[in-house]
């Protein structure tokens, strides 16, 4: 009784450790893939333009001390052909994709709408941002006079695939595109004001035929995006930004949720850990005589030691697969019925197996190391004193 | 002439109990004795005299506070704690007042227990060692029953077996017939001299009863701590 009370305990903790993670690292794997499928997770830009101080020749004496700074103008990367070749041989990156971003105007009719104009390498940049994916219409076929728009910009300039608009940059160049692919980022803002070209079609509308305003990047490890974007920066010269820190509060959020997880199972885990020791603990009390006469008849200390903590590993192990069995069960049952509105999965399920073997290896080794104060206190009973009881 | 082969001798053996307090007491005073293979031996004395205590040390339960214990020809003053269990584990066996079955476990299995803790058996000859005993205890049809299903007589009788197992020199019995009915106890002390005539193993029965002490060997008689009598039961 006593250890089925103590094992739908540990499986009930296990459980709960199993179907906060599976539910916690499915959420967070979705927010994320959310995020960094619709952006790169390095971004390297020019340096900032600045102005510099005039000087006398001697150092302390400043002929300008108020200094302004200068308009940031669109310019190209400088060498950046180069930085890519260096970049692709770097193994923590995954893609390098250069692009040209700028500012134009989209016009049809009377209509017109500020964008956002990209000029991309398809190849590269369609591993980055998964764009495909997020295409309601049409194709995302790049020639020299294609454009891609978001759904928001097509209901406002009221075109649909295959119609075409007048793009028309700053520095004065335009041109007549044809709406060949309608995507949704689920993002109104970004539906309004995102459109993608082909690079050679950006470089010319922005005057910088041959440049490349930005340098996209994707990288194995996420969450190595911030060292790497620091080494890229020393290395080459450039502004790197990493998605950890243009995403500062989604990135907090994210490690928050992880730490509160990990506080959870830190604490379930205490409370499995302690469950066992107890049940131990009286089962060493109640079967004191039976220590003692397995001492009487020649059992060592040391094998009175193992079968106890043997007996705590074995409480954590089945109870973990149980748990672990009723934690995956529960989330796949939350999973199927907990829907959108629209019928549709609230977020893709990531159910690990690494998360079934972690569980149950930690809860079997919770079990030894709860078991050890009162295997301890078996081992050292004194025969004559357990036998009398 | 046959050589009479020693299986415990103490010499000037002492127990005293919180050394080096105020309350210091000694229970045991100078107690030489020495059991032979193949005797049948009762230790008898008054509730306090010390019995349980010499009981425990002559079994390598605790230790002499003074004096020395061989167990055959070895000494055991010097032994650390492993090679006393390991010892006690080859040389004695136990059979108690209260049987101290595992309750969860059949009587071949209880039986079983020594030759698993010592590790050096085969399974198989553990169950026929174990059968063998159980049969020699009249208990072959009730191997299979778990020990708390068996009657108080019965359930001694697969304690006896159990410290049978090992096939020690020497079996410590403390108050063995203690909890049982006449019958019970006529049957199970019959059992224990049909053993140690057959398998020549030793016996030291600590009681109370002075009819069961007549049918011994030998009687010892100990009264607060010190050996005052020893003689044949003839006597």
């Amino acid at each position: 009784m006593q250890t089925m009370f103590i094992i739908t305990a540990v499986a009930m903790g296990v459980a709960v450790i199993v179907f906060m993670s599976a539910l916690l690292t499915s959420l967070q794997a979705n927010f994320i893939k959310r995020v960094l499928t619709s952006q790169p997770h390095i971004q390297l830009t020019a340096p900032d333009e600045e102005a510099r101080s005039l000087r006398l020749s001697s150092p302390d004496r400043i002929i300008a001390p108020m200094i302004q700074r200068p308009a940031q103008r669109i310019r190209s990367i400088d060498q950046w052909q180069k930085i890519r070749d260096t970049l692709r041989t770097w193994p923590e990156i995954v893609t390098v994709s250069p692009t040209m971003v700028g500012s134009a105007f989209a016009v049809r009719g009377a209509a017109s709408r500020s964008i956002t104009m990209m000029g991309i390498d398809p190849e590269f940049y369609f591993e980055i941002v998964r764009l495909p994916d997020y295409l309601v219409a049409g194709h995302t076929r790049m020639l020299t006079e294609d454009i891609l728009i978001g759904t928001e910009l097509a209901k406002n300039l009221g075109v649909t695939l295959g119609d075409k608009i007048i793009v028309s940059a700053a520095s004065g160049a335009s041109r007549v595109l044809t709406i060949t692919g309608i995507f949704d980022l689920g993002n109104k803002g970004a539906n309004e004001r995102s459109t993608f070209v082909a690079l050679r079609t950006a470089q010319a509308l922005l005057n910088l035929v041959g440049g490349v305003t930005n340098i996209d990047l994707s990288v194995h490890d996420i969450y190595a995006a911030e060292t790497i974007a620091l080494a890229v920066a020393a290395v080459t010269g450039v502004k790197a930004d990493s998605w950890i820190t243009t995403n500062a509060q989604f990135f907090t959020a994210v490690r928050a949720q992880q730490n509160s997880n990990t506080l959870i199972r830190v604490f379930v885990g205490l409370s499995v850990a302690f469950g066992i020791a107890s049940v131990l603990v009286v089962s060493v009390i109640q079967r004191s005589q039976d220590i003692g006469i397995l001492r009487a008849m020649g059992a060592s200390q040391g094998q009175i030691l193992r079968v106890f903590l043997l007996q705590g590993g074995l409480l954590g192990f089945a109870g973990s697969i149980i748990g672990a069995a009723a934690g995956g069960g529960a989330v796949t049952v939350w999973h199927a019925y907990m829907r959108q509105a629209d019928g549709t999965e609230i977020f893709p399920l990531v159910i690990e197996p690494s998360l079934f073997v972690v569980a149950v290896l930690l809860a079997a080794v919770t079990g030894v190391v709860a078991a050890a104060v009162p295997a301890l206190r078996a081992a050292r009973l004194d025969p004559v004193v357990a036998i009398r009881g | 002439m046959v050589e009479t082969r020693e299986v415990l001798r103490l010499e000037a053996v002492c127990k005293s109990y919180n050394i080096g307090t105020p309350i210091e007491i000694e229970v045991l005073h100078d107690i030489d004795l020495v059991l032979n293979q193949g005797e049948f031996v009762a230790l008898i004395g008054p509730s306090g005299s010390g019995k349980s205590t010499l009981l425990n040390i002559m079994g390598l339960l605790d230790r002499a506070t003074k004096g020395r214990l061989f167990i055959g020809d070895q000494e055991t003053g010097s032994l650390d704690d492993t090679a006393i269990t390991n010892l006690r584990g080859q040389r004695i066996g136990f059979v108690f007042q209260h049987h101290y079955l595992i309750s969860a476990f059949t009587a071949l299995e209880n039986v079983m227990m020594p030759l698993l803790v010592e590790h050096d058996f085969p399974t198989d000859e553990m169950e026929k060692r174990a059968r063998d005993l159980l049969a020699q205890l009249g208990l072959q049809q009730w191997e299979n029953n778990l020990a708390n299903n068996m009657s108080g007589g019965q359930q001694q009788r697969v304690a006896i077996a159990r410290a049978l197992a090992m096939n020690p020199a020497l079996i410590l019995a403390d108050e063995p017939t203690g909890n049982l009915d006449t019958k019970s106890a006529d049957t199970v002390l019959e059992l224990m001299k049909a053993v140690n005539a057959a398998n020549g193993t030793t016996f030291l029965i600590v009681t109370h009863n002075m009819d069961l002490a007549r049918r011994c060997h030998r009687i010892i008689e100990v009264v607060d701590g010190r050996i005052v009598a020893q003689k044949s039961a003839a006597d």
